[in-house]
């Protein structure tokens, strides 16, 4: 897969989407993530946007879809780097992402994951 | 005519996921050469990607034309499918309607909110034509 760059740092998936990512790419990815988050004891995963220059139904329904998988293989996603002109219009579809944490930086969202973990206690699957 | 006095800069099949990619960087790189801002082609863009996938999706495919209109300051894109149409447009403009279980059924009515001008024109058995204007520059 090229549409997109996955590495992984300390429990948490690190995912880069390049610009021009296509449907078919992106449904790939979310069954990828899918697989590596449950393969490798992953308690984030963190969405970099910050290339995309455009958010539609399309992108923003599996992004949602990503995140509610997600949590259901006990690991949060973050969504970073979105520009504020998608933000704009994002709302303006009425695509709110409510179960997405944001961060608007990949640093903001590591730091947000590492607090949430440590709140948590030790040993995640406890 | 799709646009009074418009001029055909650009044409994009759509037959692939691919050209729904290609269709946006096309009119992405048109109005960044008019000097757009971002807030207005993250819009349009967002428009003409909804349209080129219901072309793909719904449509069987079809061709995508940029035009550049006698005011400068507007782009005019026409989508056109091959596919059975449209039976009740108004059903298929409101927010939460898809004839695909897994849509939100926000993309038409999305597009018709983010363009300028929106209009959409089908029969059943006829094929889809829509036509949108986006704004490039306010000056």
């Amino acid at each position: 897969m090229n549409a997109a760059a996955i590495y992984a740092v300390e429990g948490v998936l690190l995912v880069s989407i390049t610009s021009d990512i296509t449907d078919s790419d992106i449904i790939e990815l979310q069954e990828h993530l899918s697989n590596r988050i449950a393969e490798s004891e992953t308690r984030g995963v963190v969405v970099d946007i910050s290339a995309l220059e455009i958010v539609d139904t399309f992108v923003g329904r599996i992004l949602a879809q990503l995140t509610a998988i997600a949590r259901l293989l006990d690991a949060e996603t973050y969504v970073v780097g979105m520009r504020p002109a998608v933000a704009m219009t994002l709302v303006e579809l009425g695509m709110y992402l409510p179960d997405n944490h944001t961060a608007l930086t990949l640093d903001h969202a590591l730091e947000k994951i590492r607090s949430a973990r440590s709140a948590n206690g030790i040993s995640r699957r406890a | 005519m799709a646009f009074p006095g418009g001029r055909k800069i650009a044409t994009i099949e759509l037959r692939t996921d691919r050209d729904v990619s290609r269709a946006r960087s096309r009119v992405s790189d048109i109005m960044k050469s008019k000097g757009s801002r971002d807030l207005m082609i993250t819009r349009f863009v967002t428009a003409v990607s909804e349209i080129a996938r219901n072309a793909i999706i719904h449509g069987q495919g079809g061709r995508m034309s940029v035009f550049e209109l006698p005011d400068a300051r507007l782009i005019g894109v026409e989508c056109v499918d091959e596919g059975q149409g449209i039976d009740d447009i108004e059903l298929a403009l409101g927010d939460g309607y898809s004839t695909r279980k897994n849509s939100l059924g926000r993309g038409l009515g999305g597009a018709k909110r983010l363009a300028k001008t929106f209009t959409i024109t089908s029969a059943p058995g006829k094929g889809t034509v829509v036509r949108m204007i986006g704004m490039c520059t306010t000056r």
